[in-house]
């Protein structure tokens, strides 16, 4: 463990912490121009947390301990998630402890919880956010696994921040194998964080929603970290998307300090391609029926199995 | 008689066998029988893991038992792999015996004096299994730990479906031990001796090894409910009383594995590579199938008992990458492999008796097993909630868990097969690996649905409201099987070093091909994959920690209990809530394919509308009802020859010696 390590490690879990909602109100801003609309301002989910932050919060009567604790539950295990992704440098000390076998464990631990907290009150749209978002998982996970198998099996480790620096090593060119994971996790980052076409973040509408109908009973502090944990949660993905498909700048240990100088600008660059793109897929593409979701996901699924198939007969 | 973990191993066993007889002298008391007798067998399981963890690096111990047939004596043996399923034998034995003490009450169908008996007997001959060195000794074990289950699945034989289950259970558990008898006579070659050295030693052509591996996969694969021999298992383990379920399938299942994995890696020897390809596909069959028939269970047990058969399939998906590894001669992989088979079978045993006693601990204080009549019982009963949810997150594999850890060293050696020599096996083991990764993510929607329909929510049913946290002992019980699954997710380098000498036993490996340090899980250093759960753990704590702190020092606004808000609506009640039926929907419609679905739809004009749908295995109808009506087809033709008439029966004696005779003459 260098100081140097230390130090990209405290930095990368700061910058997360502060910037994932200043990523997500990019997003917001950006669909807004796009769909003709007077753009939110870029701090407007700062705003929203300091709201909420600043209010009372309403318990239902019958909720029990569980529910409480469930959105530090999630806030830990994102920020936890952020720590091992390699966004800014790969030396992290942290990233030796937990692979992206474990992180894909950290995402799951945090959708188990929202759904057993959305099941936690017993309302009829609580229970079928559970559910709805479970279902989502079930499908989304093995798929996010089968893009990191991938990667895995080029760079022959499972440790993140490695693949991010073996992969940076290997000559430009169009990788097949890659190309079909990209698509796969595009598709599983489009389904995890309730975006368009599987969710959408916008909307109240009991007939589609998933995600935010498994945060319906949280109110004031509880529902910021949720809120918070949820803006993680994208930039995490965001990061991991990075790492695997477009790892260039990421300083390593051996660029030293100054590596930073040029991987934070790199990032931020990189965030705001990535937020754009996000916004441009959400505007072009339907919401799809709820049940056409597990099509979708299966979709994302077999391409990522595809794409192991495609990187053992090339070899690439 | 000199000191040897082997004699103190069996000194244990015959305790277990004293404290069953001990039963009948006051067979109706349940003060004695639980009070006295169950605590007593706690302590011997607990003495049994602890000399069994002692003993795992130790050498081989023989012995010769005066017990047996003249001329045909019991003969034991105490190694590293032995030792390592006594240890899991004796530590889930005694949380389930310090629960079992408060459990038992009168009314549970048998007498208690009979029960203690059985449960008793059931352990002694699952640890005898596990200790025979021959097949007689062996299939004696065997025969006595399925006779003694069964009892106990008919514990209560006044139910005529719980018979039925009974009887189902019997009737493949004796087609098992029929094929395991026979691949023991294979396995002898000609020498007609069936101690277990004389099947090391002997040997076999790969046809004879062959055919004896695929008797011993059918005969131990029925024991341990891999598809399709796997009907009686969701009919057997529920009909149980819990603790006898936790038994079932936390222990007994694994002696099948146990039983795999000493016919295969010891007394056959020599692998060949495709074998384990087999034993991998109905391994991943099996994990798929099971998850996805739990998904739409009603009844809690049921939903469990399909849960296992989930984790035998991993279990075995596992001994089939061993086994093709140690084919092409892939030692340190087939270790990674070996070792993460084992490691399945200790949190499988923790975790699936934590889970069926917190089930255990619910039918007692409200004696529903329909999830349809349960809800927000973490009110009512937190303890068994919070220690249950332990046993939820841990074999829903989620970190820092136990069975996170045996899924990461599975996937692992999934991820690193890259160079077995045979290039489509290269192509097969990734879609395997894409099997297990979804069927985990699976067993995480089974367990939500198990954990949020029994315990979150409102309350089904209204005499819920009078339902009582379960007693001191059953918590105690239970939290030592929490505590086991905690245990065995944070500390594996510390396990996986046990486990480690019986992957040498059995492989014939040298020492020393794990790296990492005592807190850091690293199977090889040339791959850098390395997953440190106590770090991990220690830093999402921390995070929760000072997150919760750190908000209610800033903001400390009031919290207010009040109504749900669902959305403004006001009269919210618990019929509103998501049934059973209606979480495992979305894997009904996915998964439609699998199912056989009858569904009860109301018309239009029904005074009192009622929807139901029956969700039914196709292999009912596909394989056993065929094969049933086969054999009594068969039955009816030999039944000819009995006519009722003395003369007829006379002729046939007469005919019978004619053409011995002329055999002879």
């Amino acid at each position: 463990m260098t100081a140097l390590g230390t130090f990209t490690q405290l930095l990368e879990i700061t910058f997360a912490l502060l910037f994932a909602p200043a990523f997500l109100g990019w997003v917001n801003q950006c669909r807004a121009w796009l769909q003709n609309r007077r753009a939110p301002s870029l701090l407007q989910p700062y705003f929203g947390l300091r709201k909420l932050f600043h209010k009372d919060a309403i318990l239902a009567e019958n909720a029990s301990s569980l529910f409480r604790l469930a959105p530090y539950v999630l806030f830990g295990t994102m920020v936890a998630a952020a720590a091992i992704i390699p966004s800014m440098g790969t030396g992290l000390p942290l990233s030796t402890a937990a692979d992206s076998i474990a992180l894909v464990g950290l995402l799951a631990t945090a959708r188990v919880f929202l759904s057993l907290a959305a099941m936690d009150i017993g309302t009829a749209f609580g229970t079928l956010g559970a559910r709805r978002e479970m279902m989502v998982g079930f499908l989304a996970e093995p798929a996010l696994l089968m893009v990191l198998f991938v990667a895995a099996m080029i760079s022959k480790t499972t440790s993140l921040p490695l693949i991010a620096e073996g992969l940076t090593t290997r000559p430009l060119a169009l990788y097949p194998s890659l190309a079909f994971t990209a698509v796969a996790f595009t598709m599983v980052l489009l389904a995890e964080n309730a975006r368009i076409p599987v969710d959408n973040p916008a909307t109240h509408l009991e007939l589609t929603m998933i995600h935010e109908a498994t945060l319906l009973e949280y109110s004031g502090r509880h529902l910021a970290m949720m809120e918070w944990a949820a803006a993680l949660k994208l930039f995490n993905y965001a990061c991991i998307g990075f790492a695997l498909f477009v790892p260039w700048g990421t300083s390593t240990e051996a660029w030293g300090p100054q590596g930073l100088l040029l991987a934070i600008p790199l990032l931020v660059v990189k965030l705001a391609l990535a937020g754009a793109g996000l916004a441009l897929i959400e505007t072009l593409s339907a919401k799809l029926r709820v049940f056409r979701a597990p099509e979708f996901l299966a979709t994302a699924f077999l391409l990522a199995v595809l794409g192991l198939l495609v990187h053992l007969l090339l070899g690439d | 008689m000199p000191f040897s973990y082997l004699n103190a191993c069996l000194i244990v066993l015959l305790t277990w066998g004293a404290i069953g007889l001990a039963g009948l002298i006051r067979p109706r008391s349940v003060e004695f029988a639980g009070r006295t007798l169950f605590p007593l067998g706690a302590i011997c399981a607990l003495v049994l893991m602890l000399l069994a963890i002692v003993s795992i690096a130790l050498p081989t111990e023989h012995a010769v038992l005066p017990l047996g047939l003249p001329g045909l004596p019991f003969h034991v043996r105490r190694d590293a792999l032995t030792s390592v399923f006594l240890a899991l034998l004796g530590g889930a034995a005694t949380g389930i015996s310090v629960f079992s003490t408060g459990y038992f009450r009168k009314g549970e169908g048998a007498l208690p004096g009979l029960l203690c008996l059985q449960y008793h007997v059931f352990l002694a001959s699952m640890g005898l299994v596990m200790l025979a060195d021959d097949a007689y000794a062996f299939m004696v074990a065997w025969e006595t730990m399925a006779l003694a289950s069964f009892f106990l699945v008919t514990t209560q034989h006044r139910l005529a479906e719980i018979r039925a289950a009974g009887f189902l259970y019997l009737l493949i558990a004796h087609v098992g031990a029929i094929a395991i008898l026979l691949s023991f006579g294979v396995m002898q070659g000609g020498s007609w001796q069936f101690t277990f050295d004389a099947m090391r030693t002997a040997h076999l052509s790969p046809g004879w090894a062959t055919a004896a591996f695929a008797l011993a996969l059918f005969g131990f694969g029925a024991k341990a409910g891999l598809v399709p021999l796997h009907v009686w298992l969701p009919e057997a383990h529920p009909a149980a009383p819990s603790p006898v379920s936790a038994l079932m399938s936390g222990v007994m299942l694994k002696t099948a594995v146990y039983g795999m994995l000493r016919v295969g890696f010891d007394l056959l020897g020599t692998l060949q590579w495709w074998w384990g390809l087999v034993a991998l596909a109905l391994g991943l069959i099996s994990a798929f199938y099971g998850v996805i028939f739990a998904a739409v269970q009603t009844d809690m047990k049921r939903l469990l008992a399909w849960s296992s058969i989930e984790n035998i399939g991993v279990i075995f998906t596992g001994l089939g990458l061993t086994i093709v590894f140690s084919g092409v001669g892939m030692g340190t992989l087939a270790a990674v492999a070996l070792i993460a088979t084992l490691y399945h079978c200790l949190n499988h045993a923790f975790m699936k008796s934590a889970l069926f006693l917190g089930t255990g601990a619910v039918l007692h204080a409200t004696g529903e097993r329909n999830l349809g009549r349960l809800g927000g019982l973490i009110h009512r009963m937190p303890w068994v909630a919070w220690l249950t949810l332990v046993g939820v997150l841990a074999i829903a594999g989620l970190p820092p868990l136990n069975g996170f850890v045996s899924e990461w060293l599975l996937l692992q050696a999934f991820l690193f097969a890259g160079d077995v020599p045979q290039t489509f096996v290269n192509m097969l083991l990734p879609v395997g690996a894409a099997v297990v990764a979804l069927c985990t993510a699976l067993a995480g929607y089974v367990m939500v649905k198990f954990f949020g329909v029994i315990f979150l929510g409102q309350p089904r049913e209204p005499a819920l409201a009078d339902a009582r946290d379960a007693g001191i002992v059953e918590r105690l019980g239970l939290m030592w099987l929490a505590l086991g699954c905690v245990a065995l997710g944070l500390f594996p380098v510390q396990v996986i070093e046990q486990l480690d000498h019986v992957a040498r036993e059995l492989l014939h490996l040298a020492p020393g091909h794990w790296s990492g340090d005592w807190w850091l899980l690293a199977p090889s250093a040339a791959r850098h994959a390395a997953y440190g759960p106590l770090v991990l753990f220690a830093v999402t704590l921390a995070v929760v920690v000072i997150a919760a702190i750190t908000v209610r020092a800033l903001y400390r606004r009031r919290v207010q209990r009040g109504p749900a808000w669902d959305c403004g609506f006001v009269r919210l009640d618990a019929r509103m809530q998501d049934t059973a039926e209606g979480f495992g929907q979305p894997i009904r419609h996915v998964f439609e394919p699998f199912f056989e679905m009858r569904r009860e739809l109301p018309s239009p004009f029904d005074a009192a509308p009622r929807y139901r749908v029956r969700v039914g295995d196709k292999l009912w109808a596909l394989l056993y009802l065929p094969l049933g009506a086969s054999v009594r087809a068969t039955a009816d033709f030999v039944a000819r020859l009995q006519q009722g008439r003395i003369a007829t029966y006379l002729l046939y004696s007469f005919v019978t010696l004619i053409a011995l005779l002329a055999l002879v003459l």
